[in-house]
């Protein structure tokens, strides 16, 4: 019985396509869950993962092509539809009130008939909770819980709408090691009770663990699918970028030893006058790479700002070569060489100006150069033309809008503008989100480059596989302190994993 | 275990796309389309009255341009939405939405009607120069107030300028009715008319403020297109967080801007009162300050199709009051025409951002 079971489809998607304008976001394409399997959908950015399972969840829906659910041919024409249907989608970003409870949240627009609340409905969250293994305090308020239980909360939300196809999009971007080992636990559960799981990815190690199955999509198109047992890190990133490629950073070393940026017992608020940085003090060097880590939102973005000038200062000194910058605008810590390359994740709202070419921003901190009320263009056209050579940007014109491009593209203009204009100090937020491998690599040669000539860099990272090749020392944020600075090579992802959770001993850190 | 019902939903008819780009071919071609269906609506409506379309359109473009006098008329009505819908484009540009030219020419036209009242013994030429810098003034510090709220304390300038309007015509009542008016009129309150040392000069038959005009559309567009502060405007208006990472001064920016854009309407103003009224009444704005905003967007605030898109409208307003003399019609026909004809050129606006989707069958 369990194996007839096994033989119909949760899902089956057959010649699926979707075009945005000009765009082929999704060419044909096929793809099939199992009940009781987990399916990873690898691919590059923009190889077209979310905006096929966009289609599934009901937010966009297909030119042409169909979809089978349970063997039954379906229209998706809404959200609603596709809970009906048993399809749950947990988007990257929640989508929780935060003023509300985790029970509130849960039953939040899951119809059901009758005016009052239930008793039977906390009794079924509490099954749901016990069956699959998800722990929560279901009266905790979404504000005041971590990234991790957000998520659970999720992932509850889509079982008591009696999902059992559901779909995790970027599950482990935002959480620690810990953390994710123990989604794995909760998704390989539901697998036992069933279910049929999409998990969109494009960390490989991650696949390996989890999947049983791997669909590959390249450009639009699935290029393969491929059992996981029978697979390797190597197959899969050839069958993702298309080519072999290399898969080691560079780490060269050097032995400038030089002070270049110290930072003195800093604190920093935001706009609502939050502490978003408290009291951290550390150095940046000459020829070196500082990563910095962290969960999403601790204080890294603000760490950013406030170097650069953007954000006021609220304690503390920031001594570049011994003058300190606090209080300087961000014009005349420009003309000092700090440049500051921070990238957010709305990347074309700072630093870029989206309906512009990429001329008219190189221009940007440049254009009040030279004499006389007009703007050179020469210049800036002929180094748009470089940067398009040397970093290979995918562009049809250097005129064209910049918000025209892919992430990847629009991540190498920046980057490659404020390299070109020779800084001493390089502060990059998430310098490769968004970037396809290749691109990654390109502007990891570029930074170590940068290093190499005697550059600080300030490196705030996701990856810590990464941060860990890359970086010569690594500091990790948490609430808003630094629960340590490491030499790269003497740690291990655990420990940073523990340390952003401030798990380590650190004291302080609000819950 | 999932719904029972389904399968029985059928997917819309039709539905609705963004388009990512559009040609500047296919935007020609709609806008053609959309006066073709605003001119058949008319049409419709027209007939819908007892005239004849064919007839009524016709006397629409002879009435503007039949003559030399029609077409000094049509020119004298291009200036001043011309001048103003230059005026808002800065500030659109750095999407600062300035609702308040109408204040900001009034403010102009009461600044110059005080050097045309009480300083008529200068010299002609000093004295219209005094008065252009006058009318900038007036409507530069008009522009400047809600700019400085603006940054100051976050006030929402949408409805800001649109208060300062207000304000602005109920000084001109003020000045007519009490320190200004013309003691030489008696029982209605004026103000006096401008001497003749105080008049803006005409050339070839209409008041050199078309020439202004003119000039400004060709200094605007050098302004925005190749100065350092026409390049500040675009990257504020495009985001102020990118502005403020290149170490610009954004409240500086705003500021000037707002006061350029201002003073550019404030000009509107002096030559409205120096050029066509001879003297500041309550009409000397009379929406043109609002109808400037229809006009810079459909231009999409490039100066040289403002010019266009400007005498396109003076022709529009100009042959509708031919026609309403000509056939006897009230000015409501002309208001409802000309209301049919924005609607659909507007609203073609969507189809350049939208397309359609047909359901196929299966």
């Amino acid at each position: 019985m369990e194996k007839k079971k096994n033989e119909t489809m949760a899902i089956e998607l057959k010649q699926i396509t979707k075009t945005f304008g000009s765009v082929v976001a999704n060419n044909k394409i096929d793809l099939s869950v199992k009940q009781g399997e987990i399916l990873a959908l690898l691919g590059e950015n923009g190889s077209g993962k979310t905006t096929l399972m966009n289609m599934l969840s009901g937010i966009y829906k297909p030119d042409s092509g169909s979809i089978f659910i349970n063997g039954q041919s379906v229209t998706i024409n809404s959200p609603e539809d596709a809970i009906r249907l048993g399809v749950g989608m947990i988007h990257q970003h929640f989508k929780l009130v935060e003023v509300l409870s985790a029970t509130d949240n849960i039953i939040l627009g899951a119809k059901e008939k009758g005016l009052f609340l239930h008793k039977s409905r906390s009794e079924r969250i509490k099954d749901i909770s016990k069956r699959f293994g998800l722990n929560i305090n279901p009266e905790k308020k979404v504000y005041q819980m971590s990234v991790s239980e957000k998520q659970t909360v999720e992932i509850i939300k889509v079982l008591y709408r009696k999902a059992d196809i559901l779909i995790l999009d970027e599950p482990t971007a935002v959480l620690t090691p810990q953390e994710t080992k123990r989604l794995f636990e909760i998704l390989r559960r539901m697998k036992k009770e069933g279910c049929a799981v999409i998990i969109i990815t494009h960390k490989l190690n991650e696949v390996l663990e989890i999947s049983d199955r791997v669909t590959i999509l390249r450009k639009g198109e699935s290029v393969a699918t491929v059992d996981t047992a029978k697979t390797s890190a190597k197959e899969l990133t050839e069958l993702m970028v298309g080519r072999p490629v290399e898969l080691s950073i560079e780490h060269p070393t050097n032995d400038y030893n030089e002070n270049l940026l110290e930072i003195h017992h800093l604190t920093v608020e935001n706009e609502e006058g939050v502490n978003m940085i408290k009291d951290i003090t550390f150095d940046l060097n000459r020829g070196e790479i500082l990563g910095v880590a962290g969960v999403a939102g601790s204080g890294q973005k603000e760490l950013c700002e406030a170097l650069a000038g953007l954000l006021p200062v609220k304690k503390g000194a920031v001594l570049y070569q011994n003058e300190n910058i606090v209080g300087k605008t961000p014009n005349e810590i420009i003309k000092m060489g700090i440049s500051m390359s921070f990238i957010p994740e709305d990347r074309l709202g700072m630093g870029l100006a989206a309906s512009m070419g990429m001329v008219d921003n190189m221009l940007l901190k440049k254009y009040n150069e030279g004499k006389g009320p007009f703007v050179s263009k020469k210049e800036a056209r002929e180094l748009a033309k470089r940067l398009v050579k040397q970093l290979d940007i995918v562009t049809p014109t250097v005129d064209t809008p910049v918000r025209r491009l892919s992430g990847g593209n629009v991540q190498k203009v920046l980057l490659g503008r404020e390299i070109e204009s020779g800084p001493n100090v390089l502060i990059t937020a998430y310098a490769v989100r968004g970037l396809d491998i290749n691109s990654s690599y390109t502007i990891y040669d570029a930074l170590n480059e940068q290093k190499q000539k005697g550059v600080g860099v300030l490196f705030i990272g996701e990856d810590l596989d990464v941060m860990l090749e890359l970086c010569d020392r690594i500091m990790v944020l948490c609430h808003g302190k630094i629960t340590g600075i490491v030499e790269a090579k003497a740690t291990t992802k655990e420990q940073l994993g523990l340390m952003m959770t401030d798990a380590a001993g650190a004291k302080g850190g609000k819950s | 275990m999932s719904s029972q019902s389904l399968s029985t939903k059928k997917e819309p008819f039709i539905r609705i796309i963004k388009k990512t780009e559009i040609s500047v071919g296919k935007t020609i071609v709609l806008s053609l389309l959309a006066l073709l269906a605003a001119i058949i609506a008319g049409g419709i409506f027209i007939l819908a009255i007892g005239q004849n379309p064919f007839e009524i359109y016709t006397t629409i473009v002879k009435g503007a341009w039949r003559s030399s006098m029609a077409t000094k008329g049509t020119i004298k009505i291009a200036i001043p939405l011309l001048i103003a819908a230059l005026g808002i484009t800065p500030a659109f540009q750095m999407k600062f939405w300035n609702i308040g030219a109408e204040g900001q020419i009034i403010m102009g036209g009461i600044f110059a009607t005080y050097f045309a009242l009480f300083f008529d013994h200068l010299p002609h030429g000093l004295l219209l120069v005094i008065m252009f810098v006058a009318g900038m003034v007036g409507g530069g510090l008009w522009g400047l107030i809600p700019a400085y709220f603006k940054t100051r304390f976050g006030t929402n300038e949408t409805l800001f300028t649109l208060m300062l309007n207000y304000i602005a015509l109920y000084m001109i009542k003020f000045f007519i009715e009490g320190p200004w008016r013309d003691p030489a009129s008696s029982g209605f309150p004026k103000i006096a008319t401008f001497t003749k040392n105080a008049r803006l000069d005409q050339i070839f038959g209409v008041h050199a403020g078309w020439l202004i005009g003119l000039v400004l559309v060709v200094v605007l567009f050098i302004y925005l297109t190749f100065t350092k502060q026409g390049y500040e405007i675009s990257v504020v208006g495009e985001s102020v967080n990118t502005a403020r990472y290149a170490g610009m001064n954004v409240k500086k920016i705003i500021m000037r801007t707002m006061f350029i854009s201002g003073a550019i309407c404030g000009i509107a103003g002096m030559t409205q009162v120096t050029g066509a009224a001879y003297t500041l009444g309550e009409g000397v704005a009379g929406g043109v300050g609002f109808t400037a905003i229809t006009v810079a967007w459909l231009s999409k605030l490039n100066p040289l199709f403002i010019l266009v898109v400007t005498l396109l409208f003076s022709m529009l307003e100009k042959g509708c009051s031919v026609m309403q003399s000509t056939f006897g019609l009230s000015s409501a026909v002309s208001g409802i025409l000309q209301g049919i004809i924005l609607f659909f050129i507007l609203g073609f606006d969507f189809f350049t951002r939208y397309r359609f989707v047909f359901r196929k069958e299966r």
